[in-house]
């Protein structure tokens, strides 16, 4: 069953004198996660991450389409038993200590008084925050607050746990420690659906990502796919100039050292030219394939002009 | 250290300054002088209004203007003041906020009533006040006692005094007694033992100091005018005996007609005067008193 | 639902605790107690009046400022500062919320009345040197002025789920200072012709009736409070709140937040 279904899902803000300025934040949105993914939601600042997420958890409401949150209706309030939330910078009651917050929250969702005594401890040890269980919540650092924040959201053993840039503001070693957090997400069989636009993250921890840009989808599928889906080129060198002339029509670019000449070509034009050097008598000396980074894929759909690609 | 010493400076400059606004403040008081406007007292005029301005809490503004009530009457008082023109106004705001509080219609048909510098010699006033107040406490027959007292001390009007006490009599709850001063006001309205009636009643029954207070001074003065005239009695018994005045006292004791030399509730000693009458040491020891004040004496300020 | 409620509403007890609200009402208690001696030299008869009077008003008064500033922040602070998120993200119903927040508060100023009147008998006792039958009279003006806090916090907590801070304040406490005018529109009503009849009529019981709750004067003369207006006054004051809570409830239902 997808533990995620986005069905259209769209949202118009309207403001200003009579509702006459019209802001698209998030064009209809159609989009599904499998069970047990790690999902990447990725775009630059200000593209609709944000918008989807506070769609999903019923913060604000659509002006179209719908979603089902493991097969069920996404505002059904008690599938909101199985879905933890981590929302951006996120701020918690500051006159309550961690080990309070989680209670609180693990009441609201539903979880029995002696499950709390249980996992609560365990929790936060699991999140580093051992020792800082009586701690007030205004006391805390930026890194212990987005930990105390997965806490919050996984406390009630949520099947499905959304995170918007759960890594925004840390330092690189709060970062590691977020990720191996998710990481651990991941192993417990957790479908995790996170919003970034640190591109190293998504690479590094999700199965699927899909990139968004000024409120309208612009790719998704597996980052592998997506990245051979750049510019698939190789990098061909070979010992003799003279079958530099016969090539040049199929290289996108040529550099020579001496005897020696370093091409780059098009996956599609490969066969064609080694063909062509074989012919030739040049000597190959490598064949190495380039590999398109995700940063690449998202800068090039990122850019203005776009169309739908899957 | 430089925050040191600027601490230092500014708790100095605090203190200097505080005390200089203390004083030129009083030195405004003083320029001001006593020169309060009636809405300077009152802040706001009407009872209505305020009725609306204390969003509820009444009872606490009626108590407020109360206080405020005794406390101008009292402080002018003090200065033997002769005018009380805001007594009226502050009594009928408090009860105009809280129409059961029953000791301020008593006190106005003390000290709105009695004359200068006594009271506010505002009778009708006081009549009109203590009306409002039967009015908003029907059941409260004392109060006919105070409009009683009105009546027969400072408007002389015994008939209308009659009347008050006679419609009090009929409230379930009130004391017999109060037929028995109907009947004496029909009947021995001008002795001066029914005044000694009144006062005795007003005295035991009141709670508020001022009252008590000033029913007793009327009691000291009936008591010395008693005394008075009792005197110049025994003076003329002497000079019908011996057919001259006496010079002094001792020959009234020698002629038995006194045991000791009389003093007044002040234990001053009488003075007997060549004319043959008696005179009090100190009159204004005694306020409401008539008679043994030497003749052309006026009240000053001690 | 009723773990939730009580989760929510005693998360909101918990903040105004620690928020220091409360810590007014050991000031007020330590003030009243001091100055109940001095209540003396005003007046004799009047003694217990004032001190009535005084205790009374500032139980009610301390109330309705706390149910004012603590109330148009309800709302707006977990708007404003998105703890609200995390909320919604449960199973918790946008009513629920409203009415946990609404408990909350009711529970904080209740506390605070509780002590407030303990330190006020506590007056009433060195004043008098004693207590006396009359004195339980005194409970049916608390009890009433809890009756204003219920309608007081509610509609604090309407303006709450829509509008600012500022502007919450001052509605709320604009309907205050009307509600004890609740009379005077009905009288004005009666004299009034015509469409401005049924305005002034609307208006008159859409406002918040604070005049009937307030008896204050009436218990200072040991005057006695009908057991038939103690019923009525309970009545309108649930059926009103209720009202108010409807109306936010139903607002915040399809709002969206920032």
């Amino acid at each position: 069953m997808a533990a995620l279904e986005i069905q259209g899902l769209a949202k118009t803000y309207s403001s200003g004198f009579w509702h006459a300025t019209r802001k698209v934040a998030l064009q209809p949105l159609h989009l599904n996660v499998e069970e047990g993914e790690t999902f990447g939601f990725l775009g630059p600042n200000g593209a609709g991450k944000t918008t989807t997420l506070k769609l999903l958890m019923g913060i604000v409401f659509p002006t179209a389409g719908s979603a089902r949150i493991l097969g069920h209706d996404f505002h059904d309030p008690e599938i909101k038993k199985q879905v933890g939330f981590l929302p951006e910078q996120p701020y918690f009651y500051d006159y309550l200590n961690a080990s309070e917050l989680l209670d609180y929250y693990a009441r609201l969702s539903g979880v029995s008084r002696e499950q709390r005594h249980k996992k609560i401890p365990a929790l936060l040890e699991t999140v580093g925050l051992g020792e800082a269980g009586r701690v007030p919540l205004r006391k805390f650092s930026k890194g212990m607050l987005q930990r105390v924040g997965i806490a919050q959201a996984i406390v009630h053993d949520p099947r499905i746990v959304f995170l918007d840039e759960p890594m925004s503001g840390l330092d690189p070693i709060g970062r590691r420690e977020i990720r191996e957090l998710i990481v651990n997400l991941k192993r417990e069989g957790r479908t995790v659906f996170f919003s970034t636009h640190i591109l190293s993250d998504a690479e590094a921890l999700c199965d699927r990502v899909g990139i968004i840009h000024k409120g309208l989808l612009r790719g998704i599928g597996v980052i592998e796919n997506l990245k051979s889906k750049i510019a698939d080129t190789s990098e061909v060198v070979w010992r003799g100039t003279d079958a530099l002339a016969t090539v040049s029509d199929l290289l996108t670019q040529s550099h020579v050292t001496g005897e020696v000449v370093c091409g780059v070509i098009s996956g599609q034009n490969q066969d064609l030219l080694l063909e062509r050097l074989r012919h030739q008598g040049a000597h190959l000396i490598s064949v190495t394939p380039i590999h398109g980074t995700l940063e690449d894929y998202f800068l090039e759909h990122t850019s203005e002009q776009e169309t739908i690609t899957t | 250290m430089k925050t040191r010493r600027t601490k230092i400076v500014l708790a100095v400059l605090l203190m200097v300054s505080l005390a200089g606004s203390v004083f030129s403040l009083r030195a405004v008081d003083e320029a001001r002088g006593g020169r309060a406007t009636l809405d300077d007292v009152l802040y706001i005029r009407s009872g209505k209004v305020l009725q609306r301005a204390s969003l509820g809490y009444r009872g606490l503004l009626a108590d407020i203007y109360w206080t405020r009530a005794v406390q101008y009457f009292g402080a002018k008082h003090g200065r033997d003041d002769m005018s009380y023109d805001l007594l009226y106004p502050l009594l009928d705001i408090t009860t105009d906020l809280d129409p059961h509080l029953i000791v301020a219609y008593q006190y106005g048909s003390i000290f709105l009533s009695q004359p200068a510098p006594d009271g506010a010699g505002q009778p009708e006033k006081a009549v009109a006040l203590v009306e409002k107040g039967i009015r908003a406490n029907p059941e409260f027959w004392r109060l006919y006692f105070s409009l009683g007292c009105i009546h027969y001390f400072d408007r002389k009007d015994y008939k209308s005094a009659e009347q008050a006490f006679e419609k009090g009599s009929t409230i379930p709850g009130a004391y017999p007694w109060m037929k028995v001063m109907a009947a004496t006001m029909a009947q021995h309205a001008n002795e001066p033992s029914t005044a000694e009636l009144l006062w005795t009643e007003l005295y035991r029954s009141s709670q508020e100091e001022a009252l008590k207070d000033n029913a007793l001074k009327h009691l000291t003065a009936l008591r010395v005018d008693r005394d008075v005239n009792e005197l110049e009695r025994r003076v003329r018994l002497f000079s019908g005996r011996t057919g001259r005045l006496p010079g002094n006292w001792s020959e009234m004791i020698h002629a038995g007609l006194l045991r000791s030399v009389p003093r007044d509730p002040a234990n001053a000693f009488y003075r007997l005067m060549p004319d043959g009458t008696v005179q009090l040491d100190k009159p204004g020891a005694f306020p409401f008193v008539t008679r043994g004040i030497p003749p052309g004496w006026k009240k000053t300020r001690q | 639902m009723i773990s939730r409620l009580s989760a929510i509403a005693f998360n909101t007890f918990r903040e105004a605790v620690r928020d220091r609200v409360l810590y007014n009402l050991v000031l007020f208690v330590l003030l009243l107690l001091a100055t109940a001696p001095l209540f003396g030299q005003i007046s004799i008869g009047l003694e217990r009046i004032i001190l009535i009077n005084v205790g009374l008003s500032a139980i009610s008064l301390f109330g309705i400022v706390i149910a004012i500033f603590v109330g148009i922040g309800l709302v707006a602070k977990e708007m404003d500062k998105k703890t609200l998120y995390t909320i919604l993200s449960r199973p918790v119903r946008r009513w629920e919320f409203i009415a946990g927040k609404y408990f909350g508060l009711m529970m904080t100023l209740v506390v605070n009345a509780a002590f407030m009147a303990g330190g006020f008998y506590l007056a009433l006792l060195i004043n008098a040197r004693g207590l006396q039958r009359a004195d339980v009279g005194l409970l049916i003006a608390i009890y009433f002025t809890i009756l204003q806090f219920f309608v007081m916090t509610s509609i604090t907590l309407l303006f709450s789920s829509f509008s600012t801070p500022i502007f919450s304040a001052l509605f709320a406490f604009s309907l205050f200072v009307i509600g004890t005018f609740a009379e005077d529109l009905r009288n004005f009503a009666a004299m009034s012709h015509g469409v401005t009849r049924w305005l002034v009529t609307g208006a008159a019981y859409l406002v918040p009736n604070f005049s009937a709750l307030n008896v204050i004067s009436q218990v200072a003369h040991d005057a006695p409070v009908s057991g038939t207006l103690v019923l009525w006054n309970s009545v309108y004051a649930v059926l009103y709140s209720l009202t108010t809570l409807a109306a936010a409830a139903l607002i915040f239902e399809r709002r969206n937040l920032k």
